[in-house]
């Protein structure tokens, strides 16, 4: 894939800029908010990645790249499933199931939100990471 | 009315299915490809499976049309003919089809309210009777996602993960390549065209 920025893509560019915000804030909106509407941690990873995808489309790898570097992406990717993973490990310690998360506080239904909000974050970090570095590696080897 | 654009959406499906088969132009297939996922997401939609239209739509037509379109950079854009159709292949594909119709019709039909899966007391009953006091968001389905059915989400993240080593271990990621810092305006290919890699350039990088 030929992604070098051109001068003529001006409009483009300057769209992508107004765009990448609101694509950023709807992906962190579909993560918080999935308890209540649809989404979750699958698909505002995907969001997510798509606004650093299209960002590096529009101004070229190198410049996606300096913002955020492929091994930045491969912590962000293991880390992701460590926290879920962990998530389960903290539930087990604390005298519950694997993922049994009503042990987590007081309040069943507490631990339950945290829990979920926990595992929904790691799953999104993990999607948005694998994305991304997905794109890199097909774009950046020609 | 709902059965209607059921219908027409399920149409547009297959004709864009069969499209995706007779097109030899790969560019074409995969833009295709994107539009297949965006009508099924349109169909999930209105059959009120919002969160899996949500992961159709940014998934299927979003995704994997960009990687699908970083693949074809790889090869050809043209689909190689073939000398013969066989007849053999033909034929193994109608009858497996017709055994997996047949298997089909074993299943309770299409929204049938008395189906196991919404009238078993551990499935549907329990999740959207009890899900509200047990978990808590009112969204049933991210209640079951990751609480019910926490183990099996954790086993899907590492798929994805999986997925992700396993690609970057067949493609490498570069930390940075020569090629990436060129000023702007190299003037090598046209713009608008940024798939047009010629042949002879992959090569000889690698």
């Amino acid at each position: 894939m030929k992604l070098y920025p051109r001068q003529r893509h001006r409009v483009l560019q300057v769209v992508t800029k107004l765009l990448i915000p609101f694509v950023l804030l709807f992906g962190l909106y579909v993560q918080f908010h999935g308890d209540y509407g649809p989404g979750g941690g699958f698909q505002a990873g995907v969001i997510f990645a798509a606004a650093f995808i299209l960002h590096g489309l529009i101004f070229g790898l190198q410049r996606t790249r300096s913002v955020l570097s492929p091994t930045a992406l491969r912590i962000l990717m293991s880390l992701g499933v460590l926290l879920y993973a962990g998530t389960g490990l903290v539930t087990l310690l604390m005298g519950g199931n694997l993922l049994d998360y009503d042990v987590l506080a007081h309040d069943p239904l507490h631990g339950q939100h945290w829990g979920i909000f926990a595992i929904e974050l790691g799953v999104g970090v993990t999607v948005a990471a694998v994305m991304v570095s997905l794109f890199y590696g097909f774009a950046s080897k020609r | 009315m709902e059965t209607l654009v059921v219908v027409v959406l399920l149409t547009f499906l297959a004709i864009t299915a069969i499209g995706i088969i007779v097109l030899r132009d790969l560019l074409g297939a995969v833009i295709l490809l994107g539009l297949y996922s965006f009508i099924a997401a349109g169909a999930f939609v209105v059959l009120d499976a919002v969160d899996v239209a949500f992961t159709e739509a940014a998934v299927g037509s979003g995704i994997s049309t960009i990687l699908f379109l970083g693949a074809l950079s790889f090869t050809k854009h043209e689909q190689k003919k073939r000398g013969h159709d066989s007849f053999v292949a033909l034929l193994f594909v109608v009858v497996t089809g017709a055994l997996l119709i047949y298997g089909t019709l074993d299943m309770p039909h299409f929204g049938r309210i008395d189906s196991p899966a919404q009238t078993h007391p551990d499935l549907a009953v329990r999740f959207i009777e009890q899900s509200g006091s047990e978990v808590g968001p009112p969204n049933i389905v991210t209640s079951v996602l990751a609480s019910y059915r926490g183990y099996d989400t954790l086993g899907e993240t590492l798929v994805v993960f999986a997925a992700g080593i396993a690609v970057l271990s067949l493609l490498g990621l570069k930390r940075r390549r020569p090629e990436d810092d060129m000023p702007e305006d190299t003037p090598d290919h046209l713009p608008g065209d940024p798939l047009s890699g010629n042949a002879n350039e992959n090569q000889t990088h690698y």
